[in-house]
């Protein structure tokens, strides 16, 4: 156990390395940082002193080096575009970006399980195919139509709830949030549905497959062998036995929902860490960028680094790479 | 010859399966008329509205013909140009689906190869190519496609970049989506290369580039013709979320993205055509386009019939 930790550790740092040496790449070739920092009117020894002060004449893995060390020491510098600490930028707008995949996972969790337990215990059932047919659309509309048309409904025709930013917000310490207000949460209920619509689809679609394998195995047979009720057979040996893999996935589906939050905030003009990096792109405010790029990556490999253990824990083959 | 029997068998079987699907034939149909109606679009569209001189200022944000103040001239309405919506939504979806098969066929050719190599040649090779894809997977299609055109952004200046915007595009979506490709032909090749014949052709003495991608490619087929239309879907979502989050095409070249992005500006004020049209143009093309991956999945894969 303690070998394939340390082996899947070692993996995780390769994985972030890998991405530090991107995101560094970025920063130090694409454009020129001294002359996005200085005014047109700095003369070329002026700029060479710059140049000199941050480092950027040391030989490049130096550079590289003190890049990642300040990564890890939370110093990520300044954004070209608002002169500001990306540290305190990025701190100001994850509250809204967390708030906001928190209630959508809620949404796509608490209908999407009973849903994908309901399709596939009554397969082939009228209902259960509609679900199926609805659920197949759903993966198909891209999440910024989802946010149109919601919008375009509970906005515009029905007139019933805000369709941009996040309403009334109450600050706690440097954490602002939406939980304590109606307005917030009225403010919240649309982003939150778009984000969550199709994450719902793939939890119930998962939560169906899982659950209709576990009901083809030998011991679920056994059990009706035993003249054990139905509902005790599959709400207590079935779905038991789906949760473990469910719960995996939906680890995953964080991370997901954070970077497709991206889009849903760009709908919503929602003002979180998604709409954050786009404005880096399009103003091509390149430490920004490469910073999220390096958040984004940490949170993937942390989740995923956290799954496979868990599955190692559940699932001893894994430990010992015996399926291979 | 033998392996030709079989090929002809599967296809057949192909065929029979989707005679029998009233749902694949009603996806394949919509797709192709769609397909067909956007490589036309310069021969069906009423009015070419790439072409400045064709529309008029004082015709924009009209509403559909058959409503209250529609004009004739513009069945489903104009966008704030004053341009045709109806040709806009064709040339629109030409441009996506370009975008789309091109960035498809960019990643399937590179991921193949690279699988397929990887798959076959194993070792060190092996290593990097699948270390590079876990690097890559651990972010989403869209950061990565985000990413890319940030970068070609910087590096390329204002006018040159709306210039190859397309090209750009174009890799950028392809780059995220070959990793599927990759993995899925290393998992075939490390089956084929086992097999028989291929050990017949390495007795043989034939070149390891021949037996890769004469003998094991198309017997590997299968399952990317699946990734491919799964991963056409995902192209065309991709294009249209990048254009919509203004990152994409350039405006004088609306996509289906480009255009729910300008009309999500109108909403607010009653001209809801502008968005609503091109955004059930594009639904229903994914969700064709999804039907068939579907369809191509359940049909290819053994274990489920």
């Amino acid at each position: 156990m303690l070998a394939f930790i340390s082996r899947r550790l070692l993996q995780s740092v390769f994985v972030m390395l890998a991405v530090s040496l991107i995101a560094f790449t970025l920063f130090r070739f694409v454009g020129d940082p001294v002359a996005q920092m200085v005014g047109q009117e700095t003369s070329v020894a002026d700029q060479e002193r710059i140049r000199d002060s941050l480092g950027l004449n040391d030989p490049i893995t130096t550079q590289f080096v003190s890049f990642v060390s300040d990564l890890i020491t939370g110093n990520f510098g300044f954004s070209y575009r608002t002169r500001q600490p990306i540290s305190e930028m990025i701190l100001s707008r994850m509250p809204a970006t967390i708030e906001l995949g928190i209630v959508s996972l809620l949404i796509s969790l608490l209908i999407g399980v009973p849903a994908g337990i309901y399709t596939a215990l009554h397969r082939g059932g009228a209902i259960a195919n509609t679900i199926l047919v609805t659920t197949l659309i759903g993966i198909s509309i891209p999440t910024f139509v989802i946010g149109i048309f919601l919008i375009f409904i509970f906005g515009v025709q029905l007139g019933w709830l805000p369709t941009f930013g996040r309403g009334d917000v109450v600050t706690i310490g440097w954490w602002q949030t939406n939980f304590l207000t109606i307005d917030g949460w009225r403010s919240l209920l649309l982003p939150a549905l778009t984000l969550g619509v199709y994450q719902l689809t793939l939890t119930m679609r998962l939560v169906r497959s899982e659950m209709q394998d576990v009901m083809k195995t030998d011991f679920i047979k056994f059990a009706r062998a035993r003249g054990i009720n139905r509902h005790s057979i599959h709400y207590n040996h079935a779905l038991r036995n789906t949760m473990v893999p469910v719960i995996t996935i939906i680890g995953l589906q964080f991370g997901g929902v954070i970077a497709f939050s991206i889009v849903t905030e760009s709908v919503f003009q929602w003002p979180g860490m998604g709409l954050l990096f786009l404005d880096s792109i399009r103003y091509v405010d390149i430490p920004v960028m490469s910073v999220y790029l390096v958040l984004i990556a940490l949170m993937f490999v942390v989740i995923n680094l956290i799954v496979d253990l868990l599955y190692a824990v559940i699932d001893p083959r894994v430990r010992t790479g015996a399926t291979h | 010859m033998l392996s030709r029997l079989k090929r002809a068998s599967v296809e057949n079987e192909l065929l029979y399966l989707f005679l029998h699907s009233r749902v694949a034939q009603l996806a394949a149909l919509i797709s192709v008329l769609m397909m067909g109606a956007a490589a036309l679009a310069a021969f069906v569209a009423p009015s070419n509205p790439y072409d400045l001189a064709s529309f008029d200022l004082l015709d924009s944000l009209l509403p559909p013909s058959y409503m209250d103040g529609g004009d004739a001239r513009f069945l489903i309405g104009t966008d704030d140009q004053g341009r045709d919506l109806l040709s806009a939504i064709l040339y629109g979806t030409r441009l996506s689906l370009t975008v789309g098969l091109l960035s498809v066929a960019f990643a399937s050719i590179l991921g193949v190869t690279l699988g397929l190599m990887a798959g076959y040649l194993g070792g060190r090779f092996d290593t990097i190519v699948m270390r590079i894809a876990d690097v890559q997977l651990s972010l989403p299609a869209i950061l990565t496609a985000l990413l890319i055109d940030g970068i070609a952004r910087g590096i390329l200046p204002q006018q040159r970049h709306d210039d190859l915007m397309l090209v750009v595009l174009t890799v950028a979506i392809g780059l995220s989506l070959w990793v599927n490709f990759a993995r899925t032909a290393r998992a075939s090749t490390f089956v084929e290369k086992n097999k028989e014949y291929v050990q017949a052709t390495q007795i043989m003495g034939m070149h390891p580039l021949r037996i890769m991608f004469v003998q094991i490619l198309p017997n590997i087929l299968g399952p990317i013709m699946v990734i491919l239309t799964v991963d056409l879907a995902v192209a065309i979502l991709l294009e249209a979320t990048l254009s919509f989050l203004g990152v994409g095409v350039p405006p004088n070249q609306p996509s289906l993205g480009t255009l729910i992005r300008i009309g999500t500006e109108y909403l607010f004020s009653g001209e809801w055509w502008i968005v609503i049209f091109p955004s059930l143009t594009l639904v229903v093309l994914i969700v064709a386009v999804n039907v068939l991956g579907d369809f191509l999945r359940d049909a290819l894969n053994p274990k489920l019939r």
